[in-house]
């Protein structure tokens, strides 16, 4: 079938912004189904929330709403764009609800508007918990077996039935609670008593148990004449019971017999079928262990995180894809763009083994439960490529950036047996490094399989590393002696590692992914010798492609991983050169909280900025979810781990001109000083001007010679530095590391006691930098990015960030152009940036944080290179920084590139950038804001009117106000002042205030009407009580000091994020939100803009 | 031990022997299936080859003799990137290492089986060698090389014997129907300890017995043994007949229908089979052919056939009906393909076609009861989509 002639102008969804669960991989499929349609003459109306993506740029689409993501919204870009068609299956959950929305309430109809991608009753049928069980059972798809019932009877029968063990859920308790897996009859009605009594509705699903059978999912595409096809098959290592977002996934599955596979891939193209889904679909089932019995987990009627991970494992573009299924096209008229020889119709096939790690937050959210359970967590995912999964594996584990590059990152060997095997039952981020000394100690794969039910294969395959771990240490014991005993004939140690270790174990401990540093560390050779014996041996690296069909076609535009001991077919492609300049950039990994989506917009729009200058552009990432990584982003790509060593590989077969390092976040950064002892030309400001920002004493000088202030401080090593300087600077302070993203580690101390424990746990993350020690300043923060070219700067204009210093800039709500200062300040900020800029040799790009008390600015940091804010200032105000940053990089002026130098006018709209949590995805996470980041994303409001921007980013983040029109107040002491005034703004809008005893007490002394609640020790009716009674709007909670998770305030924050209430837990915000609220802003009038135009 | 596989143009890949360990020249071809080894291994159309599997890991699951295609081994040699040490399912009889000794098939790991099958795209399949001997001496083997033939390999592969497979009579004969399966303990337990009638029988996709009461001959020039268990699944009573049995014989015990099957080597070889099928052809019995067969009942109505380059070998192929314009994914395993050039338009149409590169998938006979095709319907291993080609067979029967 030709394309559809009726589609002319396409509304895409986005998903909004990051959240755990709905992250970056939405950004790659929208935006690589927005090309596609464009590239199909469509023109494309985008609206997405998020300012941070790649979708959201005026390259991508025609006209970009960058606006809050509900009904009401939508409903005017419809009316004001009218396009002819809506496409909700690419923007995540979120999209496809909007999307159902729409149509169930007949506005699209009423509009003439069609939902492409899939019908109403498709995402319905996929979606509703009933109705899909019902369909499934019509076609004999089996799903688990549940019933909810009400009393005891019932579910003990039913139960029964199915065959214990089951699962029993209570509904609406507060994260599940009361619920639990009966082995029996006895165990079973006991839950169901508890969970019955507990549940509010009286009601306890009961639920067949497929806990640790195989989770198996399927990434399928149908067309609209019925075409099927399944683009891979993908295996969580991890059986059921983990969330698959948090599981180590292998592509394609290694432990099912043809008999399996197909069986299952049969299911899931007869339930794709039924479901009459055109797109892409995933499929996840549960499949017993021993046996061919299996069940339907779930259906995704649209593209997902697993679609983008199956996208990127194969090579086949299922979001290009999809959106020509979309436009009518079938799968054999695709071609295949990989290959430009096969047809879409074509099934991937791999030879080679992919696996892909979650990146799990427990780094920043160190009071959280680390437990792994069906609701996901991770913010973010690696993924690695090898010919065997050991090396797979092994690239995963150190492409996490998170301290660990082998399977003896976690040490458990303090542990006792028992104590082991018990540590074995807990399911979480760090098991695989239990079964690891599990192994170590011999226990059998038997057993470890009885207690993890993860397959006897990846027990084998872990197995394999322990063993090669364990014959390096042997051989490095053996060093020792004979090192010593040489080291008096003065032999090198090069030619004692030559007879210890053998050319055959070298090159198995490489081809299973052992890093140089690693090997060194095992065998007590240092990392040079390691390397001079793999050159001696000649085991280098060989480049292979991934090129969606085991090499039976010729591939136009594969992608690269690395494998030892095989020859290297990519020589060829590498040596011939294409004659152009060869330009290297570093992506920025996985996404974490603190490094996000924002750099892989840098990295992207640096790539298509050299690209554009006739460079030839190389990029090296291992995130899956990420533009950066999408086949046609660079001239070529390497799926890799983002390590010296990995890097070094590709150097030394590329041969590249130069290195581009500033817009990779910090995971780029800290490859700075390697890359250039390989001899790699670092683009833009020198690796020594970057130290100079971070090096406190230099920075100090710098500051003194160009006449800047800042807070009082000084860099220490120890608790007890600290402490003095402390005392001298008179507390509060700021205690932070030194070479961090995110904050990490960064707090307000109020006393010597809490430096220590702040240190301590500083000293945890092993740090080899010293620890920085501020007076803490209050005062209003501001921000700025700018470019510089060595002689000028330009800056596109000076945001201000609503809370005050203290909370995290990542986490504050941050205001262009800057409300609140004065002429003269915007002035002195924008002179120190420009003198700032030239002192630190500046090419590219400098975000620059200062604090106004008053007309006084002091400096807070300064950072030579790509900030979380460039995509969003380079929207909102048309400047098109990173590309202005790549120009000057390659040696072009500012003034010819048209700009006039200095700040910049200011835009006629407010922009403001509102952080988004996901607090209530983290059990015991502390959602009280501080100086250490905690949002995973962000959206933003855009309006003429201030209050109004800000209505809209508060509604982009979810906070849609009023509802109840009641809400709770309890603030720490020295806040009670200044509560007064924000309550009485509630008051006045008409909200019933309740409060705790004294904070009820200032406001009612202050005639602000406040109902005194209980506090949680006291008897019932408590603030808990009137939390989880589900009509509070609102409660506003400002934390005292310390990391106490038994206070009571910490019971109140997370009670009320479970409960879905909305907590603020800073007054600024508070403030801004009544500030939002006063104009009563209607969601269906708000004003649009289309940030295109600007 | 070390191994060395050695091709025709003079490569030498050096890894490590597995299977028996002996000496064996033969054809090189590659099959791109991530999963079903076992139904390779025993696919009598290898008959004559060494295989290439293009997925680096093999044996995980080890051998399931259940999943056997045939009797035996066929192929002649086994080439893999890293045959896995453990076997782990719950239906694994065996390693492959011990099912290679078993049957005597030599084998080699540890090589780059990517630039192999690099040379084999670019150059086309050609004959090579498998040896332990490291003194190999190239240029004596090169010319042995050059002088491999398959030859008359179906004689080999053909039952001697005619075989009856009766028709299922109930659905539950099939096993569990796909979806259907449920665990059993005790019976997997009691399957464990050795009872292998116990052992859960694999899922079949067959909601009808719409051929109860339906004979159909199968011509066996190498048959797979799903092809006639997709039959007798679907209740058709299967005669199997050797593949020097003649049409007299064969017509003698009026079948409903009659199969020709799957099978190795150069069709144009078979010229006694081909024969027998035009005396087929000139009957009024409906006749369903795969792969083999459907080259042999081309060349018999006076189609030609050509060697391909390097041949379709896998279960990822999308083949489009003609007739319906859907396309399916197909197992396929074929190195000859029908010249549609040479088709006389008044005896056969295409009616499958490869989407990738056109080549020839299915003919429709005209004014007959005859439609055949390349791929294999009968899946095993690979994708179960074209199976409905069976129940087009079986209303053909009907008709």
């Amino acid at each position: 079938m030709p394309k559809n002639k009726d589609v002319k102008k396409v509304l895409v969804i986005g998903s909004g912004p990051i959240v755990i669960g709905q992250a970056a991989e939405f950004d790659y499929a929208g935006t690589q189904a927005c090309r596609s349609l464009k590239e199909e003459g469509i023109e494309v109306v985008l609206v997405n929330s998020n300012p941070a993506t790649i979708m959201t740029d005026k390259d991508i689409a025609d006209e970009v709403y960058i606006e809050p993501l509900t009904v009401k919204v939508l409903e005017q870009i419809i009316e004001k764009e009218k396009p002819d068609s809506v496409l909700p299956t690419l923007g995540g959950q979120a999209g496809l609800n909007l999307g159902m929305e729409l149509a169930e309430s007949g506005f699209l109809a009423s509009h003439g508007v069609k939902l492409l991608g899939t019908t109403a009753e498709t995402i319905k049928k996929a979606e509703d918990r009933q109705e899909f069980k019902d369909t499934m059972e019509k076609i004999g798809e089996p799903c688990a077996a549940s019933l909810v019932v009400h009393n005891v009877d019932d579910g003990v029968a039913f139960a029964e039935k199915i065959g214990y063990p089951v699962v029993l859920r209570p509904a609406f308790t507060l994260g599940g609670s009361g619920g639990g897996i009966a082995h029996n009859r006895l165990e079973c009605e006991e839950i169901l008593e508890n969970g019955l009594r507990l549940s509010r509705a009286n009601e306890v699903l009961v639920e067949r148990c497929i806990a640790g059978w195989k989770e198996i999912e399927y990434e399928v595409m149908r067309d609209s004449a019925g075409n099927c096809i399944t683009v891979c098959n993908m295996e969580n290592i991890d059986p059921v019971g983990v969330h698959t977002g948090d599981s180590i996934v292998v592509a394609p599955s290694q432990t099912l017999t043809d008999k399996e596979y197909q069986m299952l891939r049969s299911a899931a193209l007869n339930i794709i079928d039924e479901l009459q889904i055109t797109g892409g679909c995933n499929v996840q089932f549960a499949l017993h262990p021993t046996s061919f019995e299996y069940c339907v987990i779930e259906v995704n009627p649209r593209v997902s995180r697993s679609s983008a991970l199956a996208s990127k494992a194969t090579g086949y573009p299922i979001a290009k894809v999809a959106a020509k299924i979309a436009l009518g096209y079938t799968l054999d008229e695709i071609k295949n763009a990989i290959t430009g020889k096969t047809y879409a119709s074509f099934e991937p096939t791999l030879d080679y083994c992919v696996v892909k790690f979650p990146r799990l937050p427990f780094d920043k959210f160190i009071t959280a439960k680390r437990t792994l359970t069906t609701q996901m967590k991770a913010t973010g995912e690696v993924m690695s490529i090898c010919t065997n999964f050991e090396g797979a594996m092994m690239k995963a584990i150190r492409s996490l950036e998170q301290h660990v590059d082998c399977l003896t990152s976690y040490d458990f060997s303090d542990l006792d047996d028992d104590e082991l095997k018990d540590r074995l039952t807990v399911v979480d981020d760090q098991r695989i490094w239990v079964i690891a000394e599990a192994l170590r100690r011999g226990m059998s794969h038997d057993e470890i399989h009885e207690i993890t039910m993860i397959d006897h294969w990846f027990i084998d395959k872990i197995h394999t590393l322990v063993k090669m771990e364990l014959k390096l240490l042997r051989l490095g014991e053996k060093s020792t002696i004979a090192r010593h005993k040489v080291s008096e004939e003065n032999v090198p140690e090069f030619e004692e590692a030559k007879k210890i270790i053998s050319y055959d174990t070298l090159l198995k401990a490489k081809r299973l992914e052992y890093p140089d540093k690693v090997i060194s560390r095992l065998t007590r050779f240092s990392v040079e010798t390691i390397k001079g014996l793999r050159d001696f041996y000649g085991i280098k690296a060989a480049y292979k492609l991934v090129d969606t069909c085991a090499a039976e076609f010729a591939a136009e535009t594969p992608y690269y991983y690395s494998v030892y001991g095989d020859s290297d077919e990519e020589n060829e492609a590498a040596g011939e050169g294409s004659g152009k300049k060869k330009i290297l950039v570093l992506g920025s990994g996985p996404i974490r909280i603190g490094q996000g989506i924002e750099f892989d917009y840098c990295s992207v729009h640096a790539t298509w900025a050299f690209e554009k200058e006739g460079y030839e552009t190389i990029i090296i990432n291992n995130n899956p979810e990420t533009v950066s990584t999408d086949f046609d982003i660079a001239d070529k790509l390497y799926f890799e781990p983002l390590t010296p060593e990995d890097v070094e590989n590709i150097v030394r077969l590329e041969k590249p001109d130069g290195a581009v390092v500033q817009f990779g976040g910090q995971t780029a950064i800290k490859l700075t000083q390697d890359l250039m002892k390989m001899g790699v030309k670092i683009y833009g400001t020198k690796a020594e001007d970057v130290d100079a920002a971070e090096d406190r004493e230099i920075f100090d000088r710098i500051l003194e010679e160009t006449g800047i202030k800042r807070a009082e401080g000084a860099t220490v090593y120890t608790a007890e530095e600290a402490k003095e300087v402390a005392n001298r600077l008179g507390y509060p302070v700021l205690v932070r590391p030194s070479y961090v993203l995110g904050g990490q580690g960064m707090q307000i101390a109020l006393s010597d006691q809490e430096i220590e424990e702040f240190i301590n746990i500083i000293n945890r993350i092993a740090q080899d930098h010293p620890i920085l020690v501020d007076k803490y300043l209050q005062g209003v923060e501001t921000e700025v990015d700018a470019v510089c070219d060595g002689e000028n700067i330009v800056i596109p204009g000076i945001m201000e960030h609503i809370e005050r210093s203290g909370i995290h800039s990542g986490d504050s709500i941050s205001v262009y152009p800057a409300q609140s200062l004065s002429d003269k300040v915007k002035q002195t900020i924008a002179d120190y940036t420009e003198r700032l800029a030239k002192a630190l040799h500046v090419i590219g790009l400098i975000n620059v944080q200062f604090i106004a008390v008053g007309d006084e600015v002091y400096i807070i940091e300064a950072n030579p290179r790509s900030s979380r804010t460039v995509p969003y200032i380079s929207k909102v105000t048309g400047i098109p920084i990173v590309d202005l940053a790549a120009q000057v990089m390659m040696g072009k002026k500012l003034t010819d590139l048209g700009y006039t130098p200095g700040l910049q006018p200011e835009a006629e709209h407010i922009a403001i950038k509102m952080p988004v949590f996901s607090f209530e995805k983290i059990r015991g996470a502390e959602i009280s804001l501080g100086p250490e980041m905690k949002s995973t994303g962000e959206c933003l409001g855009i309006s003429k009117s201030y209050s109004e921007a800000l209505y809209k980013a508060f509604l982009g983040a979810g906070i849609k106000l009023p509802k109840h029109k009641q809400m709770i107040i309890t603030v720490k002491d020295s806040d009670k002042g200044e509560v007064i005034d924000i309550a009485r703004r509630f008051e006045k809008l008409g909200y019933i205030i309740y409060a705790t005893r004294s904070t009820a007490d200032t406001l009612n002394e202050n005639g602000v009407k406040a109902r005194k609640v209980n506090r949680i020790s006291q008897e019932s009716p408590t603030v808990i009580d009137l939390i989880l009674g589900h009509r509070i709007d609102l409660v506003i909670d400002t934390p005292t000091q310390g990391r106490d998770k038994t206070r009571d305030g910490f019971l109140i924050r997370r009670t009320a994020i479970e409960t879905g209430v909305n907590v603020i837990t800073a007054l600024d915000t508070a403030r801004a939100l009544v500030t939002s609220l006063e104009d009563a802003y209607k969601e269906d009038t708000l004003e649009l803009v289309d940030i295109a135009k600007i | 031990m070390k191994a060395f596989l050695i091709l025709e143009d003079g490569t030498v890949f050096k890894g490590h022997a597995i299977g028996a360990k002996k000496e064996v020249i033969s054809e090189i071809v590659f099959n791109t299936s991530m999963a079903g080894y076992t139904e390779v291994f025993t696919d009598p159309s290898y008959a004559g080859q060494a295989v290439c599997m293009t997925y680096p890991l093999i044996g995980n699951y080890g051998v399931c003799k259940d999943d056997m295609e045939s009797e035996r081994i066929w192929l002649d040699g086994v080439i893999v990137r890293e045959l896995s040490d453990v076997a782990s399912n719950f239906r694994c009889d065996e390693t492959i290492q011990e099912f290679l000794e078993e049957y005597d098939i030599p084998g080699i790991e540890r090589i780059d089986t990517r630039k192999l099958v690099r040379i084999l795209r670019e150059k086309g399949t050609m004959n090579g060698m498998i040896t332990t001997n490291e003194n190999y001496n190239v240029d004596e083997i090169i010319p042995k090389l050059k002088a491999y033939n398959t030859g008359k390999v179906v004689e080999k592969v053909s039952c001697k014997e005619k075989k009856f497979i009766a028709g299922s009579k109930d659905l539950s004969d099939n096993g569990p129907l796909s979806g259907s399966a449920v665990f059993k303990k005790e019976d997997f337990e009691a399957s464990l300890k050795g009872d292998l009638s116990k052992r859960e029988k694999r899922p079949s996709l067959v909601r009808e017995l719409n051929g109860k009461g339906l004979k159909v001959a199968l011509l066996d020039v190498g048959a797979k043994d799903n092809i006639a268990a997709s039959l007798a699944a679907r209740g058709c009573d299967v005669t199997v007949y050797p593949q020097d049995t003649t049409a007299e014989e064969i017509l003698k015990d009026k079948p409903d229908g009659i199969m020709l099957s799957n099978g190795p080597g150069d069709p144009k070889e078979c010229t006694g089979v081909i024969e027998q099928i035009k005396k087929l052809y000139a009957s009024d019995v409906p006749i369903f052919a795969i792969c083999l067969g459907h080259q042999l009942m081309a060349l018999a109505t006076g189609a030609d056939t050509y060697k391909m380059k390097y041949g379709h070998r896998g279960g990822n192929h999308p083949v489009k009906d003609l007739e319906t314009g859907r396309v399916y994914i197909s197992s396929q395993n074929h190195g000859y393909v029908v010249n549609t050039d040479t088709l006389d338009k008044s005896i056969a149409v295409p009616a499958f076609v490869n989407v990738n590169d056109g080549t020839n998938e299915g003919l429709k006979y005209v004014g007959k009861n005859i439609f055949t095709v390349q791929f294999h319907p009968e899946a095993c291993c690979g994708p179960q989509d074209s199976g409905y080609l069976f129940d087009r067979f079986i209303d053909m029967m009907r008709k």
